[in-house]
């Protein structure tokens, strides 16, 4: 059958789907390209809001961008010592 | 006051000078007072494409650096009225300017012309955001090809970020042909990834060499489908709504010319 297809000229065999696929995971990664500084100032961040809540071994977190083939995730592991209660009154916020 | 619109791309080698050489001449043609600006400094090719190197005499160099006036530094074009050239240096480099000089230049051009087009150097570096300072629209050329795409992509990102608008998107060196077999991204492949507009689509053609061995951008006189496409996207930027060029009826193929390719491919 694939001869025949080639031979009428239809059918989308060619590397022209391969070169799209490869395209877009490309781009992915590129477009979630985080510079050390950029995630330096996310992690001081993150952790001015985190401590509001709850106390936590700043030492021990991890944030980073987490690549797979088709998605990036954004994954933090933050070891919670201790969950701040009562003390934060968020609606006043 | 002129509009100031920057061609860029990111990857070099895929028509961005070409591409301002025939936009600019096309614009001219269209009744339009018109600059191109070689922002290449050091690798200058604007002259050469537009066959106007034999009558350099001054750079925008030397404009900024008080060395000549600014009439005196404007080549004008004798086959089209109202086209211009402004070149970049050759003997200096890319730090000899900075941003803040190439958007006083611009603002020195703009009463003067209805459009001034800057051709961009490839990279993302200084050159690049000398010359998209001065800008206020941006041309991104790309070819059908993941680097080119993948270059555009971020070279789109850092305009977005400067502000420009619009920022639309030229592809060039398309091969119908390639397409309908299946072997060569098409313009919706791109669009899909890009998310930008798209101002026209550029084919494949081999008057493109002619035209730079002769020194006469093609919109000047010659008529073949990628002169046809640079005029097109000139009346877009002028704002009238042209179609799309039917791209397809160059790529018709006969069943010979399949079967030919079918037998070729077989003995691989």
């Amino acid at each position: 059958m694939d001869f025949l297809k080639r031979l009428f000229g239809s059918g989308n065999e060619g590397s022209r789907g391969k070169a799209k696929d490869r395209l877009k995971i490309v781009l992915i990664h590129d477009r979630t390209d985080i510079s050390p500084q950029l995630l330096d100032s996310l992690r001081s961040e993150i952790i001015g809001v985190l401590t509001k809540y709850m106390d936590i071994d700043t030492q021990k977190i991890e944030i980073d961008l987490d690549h797979d083939e088709h998605e990036v995730a954004l994954v933090a592991n933050v070891p919670v010592l201790r969950i701040k209660r009562g003390k934060v009154d968020v609606d006043k916020e | 006051m002129a509009r100031v619109i920057v061609t860029t791309s990111g990857k070099g080698g895929v028509g961005k000078t070409t591409s301002t050489a025939n936009i600019a001449a096309a614009l001219a043609r269209f009744g339009k007072k018109v600059v191109a600006v070689d922002a290449d400094v050091g690798l200058r090719n604007l002259d050469v494409i537009m066959g106007l190197e034999n009558r350099v005499v001054y750079n925008f160099i030397d404009v900024i650096e008080k060395v000549c006036k600014l009439n005196q530094a404007l080549v004008k074009d004798k086959r089209v009225p109202g086209l211009y050239l402004l070149p970049a240096a050759q003997t200096r480099t890319k730090d000899a300017v900075t941003p803040e000089q190439m958007i006083a230049l611009c603002e020195e051009l703009k009463p003067e012309f209805d459009f001034i087009l800057l051709d961009c150097p490839a990279g993302i570096e200084g050159g690049f955001k000398n010359a998209a300072a001065g800008a206020d629209e941006a041309l991104v050329v790309t070819t059908p090809e993941i680097p080119s795409v993948r270059d555009a992509d971020r070279i789109i990102g850092m305009l977005e970020s400067m502000g420009k608008s619009p920022i639309r998107l030229i592809i060039n060196r398309l091969r119908p042909n390639m397409v309908q077999d299946g072997d060569m991204l098409a313009k919706d492949d791109i669009l899909d990834v890009l998310s930008i507009d798209l101002i026209g689509v550029v084919p494949e053609d081999e008057n493109v060499i002619r035209s730079t061995n002769n020194g006469e951008p093609m919109t000047m006189s010659l008529d073949s489908p990628a002169a046809q496409a640079y005029l097109n996207i000139a009346e877009r930027l002028l704002g009238r709504d042209v179609p799309l060029m039917d791209l397809e009826s160059y790529a018709t193929r006969g069943f010979l010319s399949r079967l030919k390719k079918f037998f070729k491919g077989k003995k691989k």
